[in-house]
């Protein structure tokens, strides 16, 4: 197999004395789509976060192609155009409209051409449907179109990995799909994604791969038909029927507000 | 020489005496207040933008102790020029100079420099906490997409923190429009120097300072409206064109909008 896009070895991060990932190791290929899942607080967003160095890993690797990330580049700024993040709460940046939100990043970082960069743009953001919106600022869209603008904004970099930190966590019910619509349309092109989520659904149908994580560890992973029909541990059952209780099943779609 | 015998007789016959030096103190008052308040806002950016870089866990041991003395000198000049009054300030820079340095700057110079600094010490606490107002998340997403502490805040935080921090900027420029008269102590002549040496002449006062409150008055209220004018620019139009239509909220797609249908939410 060739080496994979991203691994993560022994990933430790303590925030004073609480130790909220106890040692996470992992590979990401090109073209998978690995879904982390797990209880509120089991250090899924913290480890999404240090995959990106937003959080400085305490103890353990991350490797980018192979090579540890502080060797493969001089400087952590040009790996994070390699690895596009995507937030919860969107953080469209309030004072650019939705092409430049899409274009500071390669023309300020990369040093693009202007016009290449917006060239990019229009086409990602066509990709997630928000083209016809260049013009307008973020506090003028809705949840869900924030949160397409903020993909567009990753992929304009071209990044070789997306990852999404419980992108559809802050939406409206009514919003979630447009995003998870985006986010399928992008695995079916073959991008390479990690995701922190809640959406089972998403995870069970999308995902090449799926991580559960429970009180800082790997409590279990495997295909979405390992996680979801063939649980061997109790923890990983225990999560995944608290969902079946509250949706009827994780195959189905969340409920709509009832009228 | 016919001497004038009421109070708008004397207002008249002064300004057509003096107008002309008054217009010229106005406009060194106004000289000094703009670039002082300008340059003061540079001052205040840059230690705004150093007293907030992050100390970083992965920089070098030296890095880090340089940035933290760094950081302590310009705690340390905005305390000393925050604390002590400028006409004060006015008069250790201008004298200090001459005295320690052996070098005699003009009272205009000296008088910008202290105007700038002032406003520096002011305007560095100013933006410091209109850096702070803005939401971690967008220095987050800047980090994000691969800038720098310095890229974050230029093309990001600062110009949201400035946005926020415009009303406090124009208290700034109208309180150096009067606050230069102090200045009169090191001979600069700016309005109040100039009223000062006109109402001497003929031991007018009252007609000569009134006159010059009304400049006064004219100046900072002018200001105040320019910047409100340009509060109102910066925001820009509060409507954008669309240019096409949005297919992913169309309610005939795969997931139907529900609450549309019921009318509960518009998309526009």
């Amino acid at each position: 197999m060739t080496e994979p896009v991203l691994s993560l070895r022994g990933l430790k991060k303590s925030f004073g004395s609480r130790e909220i990932l106890k040692g996470i190791s992992f590979d990401v290929h090109k073209g998978d789509v690995v879904t982390i899942i797990g209880p509120s607080g089991s250090g899924k967003s913290t480890l999404i976060r240090c995959v990106n160095f937003l959080e400085t890993p305490t103890a353990g690797e991350v490797l980018y192609q192979g090579k540890p990330v502080r060797e493969a580049f001089h400087k952590l700024p040009l790996y994070r155009t390699k690895v596009g993040m995507v937030f919860q709460q969107f953080n469209l940046f309030h004072n650019l409209n939705v092409l430049d939100n899409c274009t500071v990043g390669p023309v300020k970082v990369l040093g693009m051409d202007k016009l290449e960069a917006e060239r990019k743009a229009v086409r990602f953001l066509e990709t997630v449907g928000m083209h016809g919106y260049v013009n307008a600022k973020p506090n003028q869209l809705s949840g869900g179109q924030k949160q397409r603008v903020a993909i567009a904004r990753a992929l304009t970099l071209e990044p070789e990995v997306l990852l999404l930190d419980e992108p559809t966590s802050a939406l409206d019910p009514e919003m979630v799909g447009e995003v998870l619509s985006v986010m399928r349309k992008l695995a079916d092109e073959g991008l390479t994604m990690v995701v922190v989520t809640h959406e089972m659904a998403f995870a069970r149908d999308v995902s090449s791969r799926v991580i559960f994580i429970d009180q800082g560890v790997i409590a279990e992973e495997g295909t979405p038909a390992d996680i979801f029909e063939h649980a061997k541990q109790k923890r990983t059952q225990d999560f995944l029927s608290r969902f079946r209780l509250q949706y009827g099943d994780a195959g189905k779609e969340p409920p709509r507000p009832q009228a | 020489m016919n001497v004038p015998e009421t109070f708008t007789g004397w207002v008249v016959f002064l300004l057509q005496q003096y107008g002309g030096v008054l217009l010229k103190g106005a406009l060194v008052t106004l000289f000094l207040a703009i670039t002082g308040t300008l340059v003061g806002c540079l001052i205040g950016l840059l230690v705004g933008a150093i007293q907030t870089i992050p100390e970083e866990e992965t920089e070098s041991a030296v890095s880090r102790a340089a940035l933290k003395a760094l950081k302590k000198l310009l705690y340390a000049y905005v305390e000393v020029f925050r604390g002590t009054p400028m006409i004060v300030q006015a008069m250790v820079v201008y004298y200090g100079a001459m005295s320690i340095f052996n070098l005699d700057m003009s009272p205009l110079f000296a008088g910008f420099f202290v105007v700038s600094i002032n406003t520096g010490a002011y305007m560095a606490e100013t933006i410091r906490g209109g850096i702070e107002s803005i939401d971690d998340g967008q220095k987050e997403a800047a980090i994000a997409i691969g800038m720098n502490h310095f890229e974050a805040m230029r093309y990001i935080i600062l110009p949201q923190a400035v946005r926020n921090i415009l009303p406090q900027i124009g208290n700034n420029l109208i309180i150096n429009i009067k606050d230069t008269s102090v200045l009169n102590v090191i001979s600069v002549t700016e309005l109040y120097f100039a009223s000062k040496s006109a109402a001497g002449v003929y031991y007018k006062y009252f007609e000569i300072f009134f006159v010059t409150c009304v400049i006064y008055f004219i100046m900072t209220f002018t200001a105040s409206r320019l910047l409100r004018w340009w509060e109102k620019r910066i925001d820009g139009p509060s409507d954008y064109r669309l240019v096409e239509y949005d297919p992913l909220v169309d309610p005939c797609t795969e997931y139907p909008m529900t609450m549309v249908k019921k009318g509960g939410r518009r998309h526009d």
